[in-house]
């Protein structure tokens, strides 16, 4: 159980009608600004985004994805360049420019999992509802669907997916991987937000709803929605690193974002390629991992934070 | 307790049935033929190849042959490799390997998992929590293969005390299995972690102190046990992961495991790969998810099933 119930009638009592109640979302978020590492994540988080976006429209695109004049054809003696003042994250093998490459890419892994975030919350959050709310055999049923897709190997999904689009143009192979790591990320939400409305509906303000006369819309949307809303963000909050880390293993597959566009994943796993005993290219590797390791680091903060607001019991 | 048991095992030939239909289906509605890389093949050759998967049958044929293949563990022949059963050629030489791996990787993840989560639980906010944090955000901030590529060029190709891959020695397993291991334990530590804390304040715990116990017997005689309960959750799951091997950690260690099987074959399509390794998957899982479940009434006697 989350936070107090939602809709309940404010108590009676000259203190409490002094202030207006809090709705469960205002509390959390009280909370929320109460907790440190989550407040440092969220900042962390603001300004990766905000890089990457004005990566985006400072015109890095072009820097990270042309070849630079003397690397159109390829000589001997062209290495990766490390870091200076006009490549100050360097350069990869082609000479194109890492910190345009880390931003560009950077909105692209953020992109999966906003992506992941949003199918997770739509599907997921719906299915589990309904299932929840319905009870009975359909509760048996979709829960069963959930099951069998569980139990498939995901990479398996994704890959047969992602097959049926291979020879499409890039824009709808983007898509297609975007909706494919959403497409298995919403499992867990479904089965989160089922546990959380069988014990709603069972509450007594939810029978009380009932006795009150409350159609079923009124009842989901109106007094359990708000009771939902928590469970829903902090499962949404924690799907975005995962599906992040999930586009960073199909682009070791090979089977990321399509070249020359790049997401840290793809980067990170050219730097892999680079790496051998007798020359180091770290900085193909550390500005990208370190980009991403903040990010999930920072991301798992917020979700963190998000459960202990919504949760005050659990610490 | 029994009865238990005996329903939930009747509830996975269902399970197994609609996985086993599911694949089945998805394979087919993938384009693609899987023998698309044998170029200029002769049509009489390929009609031949064809008939040699049951491909020329109707689908409903298709399916009950495979499913015959598979439940007598009689296996059918690859199509990625024409002279290989699945089973008896590719899963039965690579399971083992991936399962001893799996099962050290595990350990490993466990021990070190609860090990850290009982110690940053046991003094909250002190540098020791902290420090087990943080190692615990690592495994959980990168993805496999920079951490197992990482892990190799420290310990193999600099300080030079591992081997580079391979495997059969003891001395070769110690690598993939941290790489296998770093995510679990992160995931292990902060589970263990929140239990504690959270379980630290109940009263029972409060009664044991007042008995006079000593703190360590406290921490893992009383709140232990509960604590681990979230972990056990997520073991059962991970371990079915974990045993069908990584194909990230395959790769890059040069493991002869199952998991590069499960890429390959839906990269390839390659029918009888992709049941077997979807079979093998969903088998451990059902199995590990009943596992789990007796081990809750083991560990947590409140829990009843009728």
């Amino acid at each position: 159980m989350s936070s107090a119930p939602a809709n309940q009638p404010p108590q009676a009592g000259p203190a409490q009608s002094l202030r207006p109640a809090m709705s469960p979302l205002a509390l959390a978020m009280r909370r929320f600004r109460q907790n440190r590492l989550a407040l440092a994540g969220l900042a962390i988080l603001a300004t990766i985004v905000a890089a990457n976006l004005a990566g985006l429209a400072w015109n890095s695109i072009e820097v990270a994805l042309e070849r630079p004049e003397p690397y159109r054809t390829p000589s001997e003696g062209l290495h990766p360049q490390a870091p200076s003042l006009a490549h100050p994250f360097g350069t990869d093998p082609l000479g194109r420019d890492m910190l345009a490459r880390t931003l560009v890419g950077g909105c692209v892994s953020l992109g999966v999992g906003l992506a992941a975030a949003v199918v997770s919350i739509l599907i997921g959050s719906v299915w589990g509802i309904t299932s929840g709310y319905a009870g009975r055999g359909i509760d048996t049923a979709m829960m069963r669907i959930v099951d069998v897709l569980y139990g498939l190997p995901y990479i398996l999904l994704v890959i047969l997916l992602l097959v049926l689009f291979q020879d499409q143009w890039t824009e709808v192979r983007m898509a297609v991987l975007f909706l494919a790591i959403g497409g298995v990320s919403w499992l867990t939400m479904a089965r989160v937000v089922r546990g959380q409305v069988l014990a709603l509906r069972e509450s007594e303000f939810i029978q009380a709803a009932r006795a009150l006369g409350s159609g079923g819309g009124r009842i989901i949307f109106r007094e359990m929605l708000p009771n939902l809303t928590g469970t829903i963000l902090v499962c949404a909050t924690l799907t975005v690193p995962l599906a992040i880390l999930q586009e960073s293993f199909l682009s070791f597959l090979g089977l990321g974002v399509p070249p020359p566009l790049a997401s840290w994943g793809t980067l990170a796993s050219e730097a892999i390629d680079a790496i051998n005993p007798v020359v180091t290219y770290w900085w193909m590797l550390a500005f990208p991992c370190g980009a991403l390791g903040a990010t999930l680091l920072a991301l798992n903060f917020v979700g963190d934070g998000l459960r202990d607001a919504f949760d005050p019991r659990a610490k | 307790m029994a009865y238990y048991i005996l329903r939930r095992l009747a509830y996975f030939v269902p399970t197994l049935i609609a996985i086993y239909t599911v694949a089945f289906l998805m394979m087919h509605a993938a384009p693609g033929s899987p023998f698309a890389q044998e170029k200029n093949l002769p049509p009489e050759v390929l009609a031949a190849r064809e008939a040699e998967y049951n491909l020329d049958k109707p689908l409903y044929v298709q399916y009950a042959l495979y499913a015959r293949d598979l439940l007598t563990l009689k296996g059918h022949t690859s199509m990625r490799y024409p002279d290989r059963n699945v089973i008896r050629d590719i899963l039965a030489p690579a399971f083992p390997v991936s399962l001893s791996l799996g099962v050290f990787a595990l350990g490993v993840a466990v021990v070190v998992g609860t090990v850290a989560g009982v110690i940053s639980a046991a003094r909250p906010r002190s540098p020791a929590d902290y420090a087990a944090m943080a190692g615990a955000m690592i495994g959980i901030s990168q993805p496999s293969f920079v951490i197992a590529s990482l892990l190799m060029f420290v310990f193999a190709f600099t300080l030079r005390w591992l081997p580079v891959g391979g495997w059969g020695s003891p001395s070769q397993i110690v690598l993939p299995a941290l790489a296998l291991a770093a995510l679990p334990s992160a995931y292990i530590a902060r589970l263990v972690r929140t239990g504690m804390l959270e379980v630290l304040s109940a009263d029972f715990i409060r009664t044991a102190r007042a008995k006079g116990l000593a703190e360590w017997r406290i921490m893992l005689d009383h709140a232990l046990p509960t604590a681990w309960l979230p972990v056990l959750g997520y073991l059962g799951p991970a371990a079915a992961g974990i045993f069908t091997g990584s194909f990230v950690v395959e790769k890059i260690f040069a493991i002869p495991g199952v998991g590069t099987f499960f890429v390959d074959s839906a990269l390839h399509r390659d029918h009888p790969l992709i049941l077997a390794t979807v079979l093998l998957y969903a088998v451990l899982l059902v199995v590990f998810n009943l596992l789990v479940d007796i081990g809750y009434a083991w560990l947590d006697p409140r829990i009843r099933y009728e």
